[in-house]
């Protein structure tokens, strides 16, 4: 167990940065999450910390060492890969103890490390079997298995759960928090998974070309995203954004068709200045008055527990709300809807970055 | 009934067409399976007449009752009445030996050669690639007097090493074995360096067992190319007990001055058969078993 420090790191292929300068402290014992959308470099982070990828610039060090010299196998983590990579040829037991093996572990212990890692993942009975006899969900639990038997200072997981269909998805998921919780070890685990970022981690690092939107945890980056990027990227379905201008006595944001939002505090300073405006859909009801905006429902989805309607603004933005129960309007239907008081985010209309609360 | 070729239930006035075209697949296997056999099948009878028999040019198609007597002969005698003969056990044992040296030699260092053109990032690694590969172009024929050449100045002719080792590199080889490492997944090796495996662990733990059915289906071909070389045994050979049993049957048809002996060289002829044979029996099973047990 122990502590992941990246330093300002970085990596670039060639001219071209695809990590532009990354600093967190993941601390003993945290989940981690790197979220992203593909190619946001969360992957490549993740295996510079591995030793897969070698790191261009600033440092990372594991356990209070830097390792950014260090063989993979040197530093002190267990991974857990996308595909599995489990060695087709041998025994679940033997993908298992390989690495035990190879660091010269008596055999004695690693039969009994292999045991309790099998007992921990219910993996008991299929020891003798190869990994093509196993379901996906099996082989994922033989690579955390792999990992655990090793007890290493850091778990790396890159998207372990991609190739898995949704229902075992969701199970694997709740048996990753569940072994994290009991097992305590230090873990980073790359996902484009909202979901599985939400419900995993201590903390999330959402990623966007090379360079951390925001750090914080699940319910902050929810709650107060960083960044327009960071706004649209969690939450489903994702947040409105709409163009507004602070009106001149900095009390409201008037909005295209002319509705009037009231801010939580006054932003005199703020007065007349464009923003972007973020209401998430759960936040937005049906109510009439100076906030409210008439839309045309063009498609609802009644999903059950929810409904989401899919509306246009009269100046032609979409706009999505999301119900309660089920649906209570047709298409075609005009409504008048309003965001909640105090739920609303503004970013700067430029660069993207929320307005201090 | 709008067609009649479909479904293995069809009745009516289409059947005898339909079994036609089921029957003509078989006829046409069957003849050729014939055409294949047939000479085996003389030289199979051909060994077990005797000499007399067949030099009156109207050999049975039965067999006859000298199998024990010519194969006993063939297999350890060094000569009849008519000639010297280098005996069967010698010969095949040469042969053995050299097919073996090929295969074994061929697929060690081609194995060997791939992993380092697949796996590894080394200055000028395309251009060592390309040189295997031009090799290809070059076979044993076009360089064969130069060969001869350091062959003999390094003093291995009639010797094992010389019958083998200029046989033993093989761009085909290497070529197949790294098309087969580019298929396994860079995760695999990823998931093998953090496990601590360092390369020679990974090429023996985990790269060799992978290989299995790629290195018996070589095996097969190369072994059955080392046991069919003529050219170059029959330039570095020169004392019998040196001699492969493929150069030993051709020696043993004479040049005209005196009749040959038939019956020898059919038991010959069959014994020469058998190694590759039982090659690509045994190897076969293993091959099917590896296609079975292994999976990526």
């Amino acid at each position: 167990m122990a502590t992941v420090e990246i330093k300002n790191v970085r990596k670039s292929y060639g001219p071209v940065e695809a990590i532009k300068g990354i600093d967190i402290a993941v601390q003993d014992g945290e989940f981690l999450v790197l979220l992203g959308p593909s190619g946001c470099g969360k992957s490549t982070l993740l295996r510079m910390v591995a030793g897969l990828e070698s790191i261009t610039g600033g440092q990372v060090v594991i356990g209070g060492r830097v390792v950014n010299d260090l063989d993979p196998k040197d530093r002190d983590i267990a991974m857990v890969f996308q595909n599995y990579a489990l060695y087709p040829h041998m025994s679940v037991f033997d993908n298992m103890a390989y690495g035990l093996k190879i660091r010269g572990v008596p055999k004695p212990e690693i039969e009994t490390r292999v045991a309790k890692a099998a007992e921990i993942l219910e993996l008991g009975r299929f020891l003798t079997r190869r990994p093509s006899q196993l379901s996906g969900g099996q082989r994922q639990r033989v690579a955390m298995g792999r990992a655990i038997v090793r007890e290493p200072a850091a778990f790396l997981f890159d998207e372990p759960l991609s190739n898995l269909d949704a229902k075992l998805r969701t199970q694997m998921r709740i048996e990753i928090k569940r072994l994290q919780d009991r097992l305590g070890i230090t873990s980073l685990y790359v996902t484009h998974d909202q979901v599985e970022a939400m419900t995993l981690a201590d903390r999330i690092l959402v990623m966007n070309h090379g360079v951390a939107e925001q750090i914080g945890t699940p319910l902050e980056v929810y709650q107060r995203p960083a960044s327009l990027f960071v706004a649209g990227f969690i939450g489903s379905p994702p947040m409105n954004v709409l163009d507004g201008v602070i009106d001149a006595s900095g009390q409201g944001v008037v909005m295209p068709g002319g509705a009037l939002l009231p801010l939580p505090r006054p932003r005199p300073d703020d007065a007349n200045r464009p923003v972007k405006l973020g209401i998430r859909p759960e936040h937005l009801t049906i109510s009439d008055g100076l906030a409210a905006s008439p839309i045309l429902v063009e498609l609802v989805e009644a999903l059950g527990a929810d409904t989401v309607v899919y509306g246009r603004l009269p100046d032609g933005e979409s706009l999505l709300i999301r119900m309660a129960g089920l649906p209570s309007c047709t298409e075609g239907d005009q409504l008048s809807v309003a965001p909640q008081p105090g739920a609303l985010h503004l970013f700067d209309a430029a660069h993207g970055r929320r307005l201090a609360d | 009934m709008s067609n009649p070729t479909t479904g293995p239930h069809t009745t009516g006035p289409h059947t005898a067409g339909r079994r036609l075209i089921d029957l003509l697949p078989h006829i046409v296997l069957i003849v050729g399976v014939l055409i294949f056999a047939f000479p085996i099948y003389v030289t199979l009878i051909g060994s077990t007449w005797d000499a007399a028999t067949i030099g009156r040019g109207n050999l049975p198609m039965i067999p006859g009752g000298e199998a024990l007597n010519n194969y006993g002969h063939a297999w350890s005698e060094s000569h009849t009445e008519r000639a010297m003969y280098t005996p069967v056990r010698i010969m095949m044992m040469n042969s053995v030996i050299m097919a073996l040296s090929i295969a074994v030699g061929k697929i060690a260092i081609s194995i060997l050669s791939a992993y380092a053109v697949a796996f590894f990032r080394f200055p000028l690694r395309m251009v060592f690639f390309w040189m295997i590969f031009i090799t290809l172009m070059l076979p044993v024929e076009v360089r064969i007097i130069p060969t001869y050449k350091v062959v003999a100045d390094l003093g291995m002719i009639d010797t094992y090493a010389g019958l083998s080792i200029p046989l033993i590199a093989s761009a085909t080889a290497t070529l197949l074995f790294r098309q087969f490492f580019l298929t396994i997944p860079d995760e695999l090796v990823e998931a093998a360096k953090i496990d601590g495996a360092g390369p020679v662990r990974f090429f023996f733990d985990i790269l060799l067992p992978l290989s299995k059915t790629n290195i018996a289906a070589l095996f097969v071909i190369l072994f059955i190319y080392g046991w069919n070389q003529y050219l170059w045994p029959l330039l570095v050979t020169n004392s019998a007990d040196m001699e492969t049993i493929v150069i030993g049957i051709t020696k043993m048809i004479g040049t005209g001055e005196a009749a040959n002996d038939w019956n020898l060289i059919m038991a010959t002829t069959v014994l020469a058969m058998l190694p590759p044979v039982a090659v690509v029996i045994f190897m076969q099973r293993w091959f099917i078993k590896g296609l079975v047990d292994s999976e990526k």
